[in-house]
């Protein structure tokens, strides 16, 4: 067929703020959560934890459990047929503790029912003698030990190079939960041959794939991990929480097995942001140029090595900041405790660090009177720079100076009205005197690594294939909440010039890895995949049949269709498979120099207060941030990153912590363990700063992890500056405020 | 104990024989297989669970399922007749951010329902304050008061 067409540029490509794709379902109560899955003759899984941080386990007698009607199979170590430990990084982690237990809730045993309540009751049955041991719970002791998962250090520069001004300060963070809205859900059906399909929540379907088949001693070809719902993730999904057992009590009853944990399981049953102590020495010149900065971290990385080494190292190589220093000396240590384990929580790292550097920035202007923005101005990294750390040349856009230049131009909001007492701090319920009302101001900075980095073959595969209808992307990258389906179908639309696109998340045997929705890392490397096997098809196209643009009516040439989709078509869909991978990254020396990181990004935040002395209670008015986006491709999606991740580093900043005593959690509840309501959201302002990156898509940046790690920071020193305390801990509580 | 409990669901009479102790959640979810309403915590504090009872908001996973016996139960599939049209609130959480995992989303909107059935034009305050038992994880409420102020207007434009 053959006809002419006029060039309509697509809608809903790159830079529009399409809607998402799963919208629909989303808003109808039709989305399938891991939580809404059900299969015919299904049983449920519950689990036994360690009642205690640390012990030895003398006897596991499931007599009891499995007596009881209803149950169907109870399951130890000993009904591990493969590797019997687990892990992202290092496999360390039991998939049931055998011998000993080394945090508090750590599984034990399994259990298949007829219904949740029976599993329930079985998994509290089974009779667990555990000769209870001291917890090593001070990950300072333990470093001291040589208790650490890694240390990682960095020299850079004269060690005796010095500066006429000195600031030093010690700083903790205390540990944040990701607390997805969804908790840990999943479905295991056996496939009746040995194997098994899974679909539980997850952020890297063949990270968990890999770590199953090893731990359920089965061919890799047997297993297979499917895409589901996630209700929000934020890091605590990327290490497993019930994969295996499901799969085990699966293989073992014959019948498909679902879990979900309750939300105190939750707490209990993933990773956790890692807790932070930092010591910090900074010194300057008068015209405030950084001469030196030292530091040492610790984070306390609990009992498994989950992605600590990674964690820290993170911390260690973002210690100083988005700033110029020739002189480093950082040590950090990722200390190995019987605390709960810590893994990935958005920021990774950076997070902690962030309100080292941050605060120290503080006190260095405060010392030499120097507005904290103009310091920071002063010694702000660019691009073409070496990165304090670890001496890498920063080679993309890196938009220090005019995230600060965006920020500071968003206008400072009046004080509040306070005759409206939703307007004071603690809100209508408390009874805080609108004279004693203090506003402060703060301000921060932050850098994050995009993507993974040290070495590591960071690829993704992703596969575009033409239809008679349109085009259908089909990856295995994980969606959990943050728009990559949407984002993936705006680069396919734009870059194949077609406007029916479908974005088709499959399992783990159809497709090879996506790699991890984290590090902010998808939009560029998913999206990054997409767009080479989009180009890379319709370059395909055109040049086998001599066209000169694709469109919704097929292959054009000088103006005329030459071939229709369906005659494109004819013999089948037309499949374009890649696998995209980033610039190459490397390992550092033993100095921590060289180039780790493939991609940088830089934010500064903004934070309004107003502080009540008396009652130590604060309201977060506003808080304003300029991003570095490299590309804007969805701006609305952007601005629900940047709104969100302010909010998780708001409650990072006054009131989020899990609240541990010897290594056991007090508040594994959203009683206890406050998360910021409606009325804790502050307004906010999000200028996008737009200097094209080097890989990304169409010059894209991730945008996910920025908003979270300076807000914290930013949010402390509005307290601070409300009220002339030093607040060295965040989160900052009221105690804090009122008896400093 | 088991008992029968009879009540309206999304304007389908149902009846079910069930222990009288269980939640309105879990029978909306266990027994009659209604998944579109959601558990976060189990215990009151998220809201993911915010069904209408004779038009009231409550939270179901607090609600035993007795006390809806002979009432009128609104769920989020009740907004929305396949391949009829999206609600004025769907349509603008839709449009203006107001989901991103969307595990907040069910019990958000029917709590938003019920704010505009009672207040059609809720200033951003009235919506904060009124929303402020709903938790949401990753949207920082922003886009979700704009969805709810978006869906306002809606509704003002084209009464139902
Ligand atoms: S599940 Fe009902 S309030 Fe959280
Ligand atoms: S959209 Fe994820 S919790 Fe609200």
């Amino acid at each position: 067929m053959t006809g002419t067409t006029v060039k309509v540029p697509v809608r809903g490509g790159v830079g529009e703020s399409t809607m998402r794709p799963d919208g629909i379902p989303k808003v109808t109560g039709n989305f399938a959560f891991a939580s809404d899955l059900y299969a015919d003759g299904m049983l449920w899984g519950a689990t036994r934890r360690s009642p205690v941080a640390h012990g030895r386990i003398r006897r596991v007698d499931i007599g009891a459990a499995l007596a009881m009607p209803g149950v169907v199979a109870v399951l130890t170590q000993a009904d591990t047929a493969g590797r019997r430990t687990f892990g992202l990084e290092e496999a360390d982690q039991p998939v049931l503790a055998a011998g000993a237990v080394r945090f508090w809730g750590e599984p034990i045993a399994v259990v298949a029912a007829h219904d949740p309540d029976t599993a329930r009751r079985a998994a509290a049955a089974i009779g667990v003698d555990i000769e209870e041991l001291p917890p090593l719970s001070d990950p300072e002791v333990a470093v001291e030990q040589g208790s650490v998962v890694r240390h990682i250090r960095i020299r850079r520069g004269e060690p005796d190079a010095s500066g006429a001004v000195v600031v030093e300060g010690y700083y903790e963070v205390g540990q944040q939960d990701q607390a997805p809205l969804g908790t840990e859900a999943g479905l295991a059906i056996p496939d009746g041959e040995g194997g098994v399909d899974l679909w539980a929540v997850s952020q890297w379907l063949h990270a968990d794939h890999e770590q199953i088949h090893l731990s359920l001693g089965v061919a890799p070809d047997q297993v297979r991990c499917h895409p589901v719902g996630v209700g929000g993730a934020f890091g605590s999904r990327e290490d497993m929480s019930m994969h295996i057992h499901l799969c085990m009590l699966a293989l073992r009853t014959g019948r498909p097995v679902k879990m979900v944990y309750d939300r105190a399981e939750s707490f209990t049953g993933h990773v956790h942001r890692h807790p932070a102590r930092m010591w910090y020495r900074h010194e300057a010149n008068e015209d405030g140029a950084l001469v030196k900065v030292e530091a040492k971290i610790i984070l306390d990385g609990g009992a498994y090595a989950s992605t600590t080494s990674a964690v820290i190292a993170n911390a260690a190589y973002f210690a100083v900041g988005p700033y110029r220093v020739d002189n480093v000396s950082v040590d950090g240590y990722g200390a190995r405790t019987n605390n709960p384990p810590a893994g990935a929580m958005r920021g990774f790292g950076a997070v902690q660090a962030c309100f080292g550097h941050e605060s120290q920035m503080d006190r260095l202007a405060a010392r030499l009177e120097m507005d904290p923005l103009e310091l920071r101005r002063r010694n702000a990294l660019g691009s073409g720079d070496p990165n304090a750390t670890t001496g890498q040349i920063i080679e993309g856009s890196l938009p220090t100076v005019r995230v600060i230049d965006e920020l500071a131009a968003i206008p400072v909001p009046d004080p509040a009205d306070p005759a409206d007492v939703r307007n004071r701090p603690g809100g209508t319920g408390l009874t805080t005197d609108p004279g004693d009302i203090r506003r402060g101001i703060g301000y921060a900075l932050s850098i994050k690594n995009l993507a993974f980095s040290e070495a590591f073959d960071d690829s993704c595969e992703a596969s575009v294939i033409l239809t008679p209808m349109g085009a259908e992307v089909r990856t295995a990258a994980c969606e959990v909440g943050q728009g990559l389906a949407m984002v993936c179908q705006q680069i396919a639309r734009t870059a194949l010039g077609l406007n029916h696109v479908a974005v088709v998340f499959t399992d783990t045997s159809e497709i090879g890895s996506a790699g991890s929705t984290s590090a902010s890392r998808q939009t560029q490397m998913t999206g990054g995949a997409v767009l080479k096997a989009c180009e890379e098809l319709r370059d395909r196209i055109l040049t086998e049949h001599g066209g000169d643009d694709l469109t919704d009516d097929g292959v054009v040439r000088g103006g005329e269709v030459v071939a229709t989709l369906a005659e494109l078509c004819a013999s089948g869909p037309i499949e374009h498979r890649v696998v995209f991978r980033h610039p190459e990254t490397f390992s550092t020396d033993e100095n921590g120099q060289g180039a780790p990181h493939a991609d940088f990004a830089v934010a500064a935040h903004r934070a309004v207060v107003d502080v009540d002395p008396e009652l130590g209670l604060v309201r977060v008015v506003r808080v304003d941030t300029a991003q570095d986006v490299g590309t804007a491709l969805n701006p609305m999606s952007i601005r629900g990153q940047i709104e969100g991740g302010i909010m998780q580093g708001l409650g990072l900043a006054v009131m989020e912590e899990l609240v541990l005593d010897e290594g056991r959690m007090l508040n594994a509840n959203f009683t206890d363990y406050l998360l910021p309501t409606f009325a804790d959201a502050p307004d906010v302002e999000c200028r996008l700063v737009e200097e094209p990156g080097l890989w990304g898509p169409f010059g894209a940046k991730g945008v996910g992890e920025p908003p979270t790690i300076s807000s914290t920071p930013a949010v402390v020193a509005a307290i601070r500056d409300a009220t002339g305390l030093e607040l060295i801990r965040a989160p900052v509580r009221p105690e804090h405020i009122v008896l400093p | 104990m088991r008992e029968e409990v009879a009540f309206r669901l999304n304007g389908h009479d149902v009846a079910v024989e069930v222990d009288v102790h269980r939640t309105l959640l879990d029978v909306l979810r266990d027994v009659l297989g209604e998944m579109g309403t959601k558990e976060g915590c189990g215990e009151g504090e998220c809201g993911a669970c915010t069904v209408l009872v004779d038009d009231a908001a409550v939270v179901s996973c607090l609600y035993p399922v007795c006390e809806a016996d002979g009432t009128s139960v609104t769920t989020v599939e009740g907004l929305f007749e396949p391949g009829g049209e999206l609600s004025p609130v769907q349509t603008a959480y839709l449009e203006f951010g107001g989901t991103q995992c969307g595990f907040c989303t069910p019990g958000m909107i029917m709590a938003s329902v019920a704010l505009l059935a009672e207040n059609p034009d809720p200033s951003e305050e009235e919506i904060r304050y009124a929303l402020t038992g709903n938790l949401c994880r990753c949207t920082g409420y922003v886009q979700i008061v704009e969805s709810v102020r978006a869906a306002a207007e809606l509704m003002m434009e084209r009464p139902a």
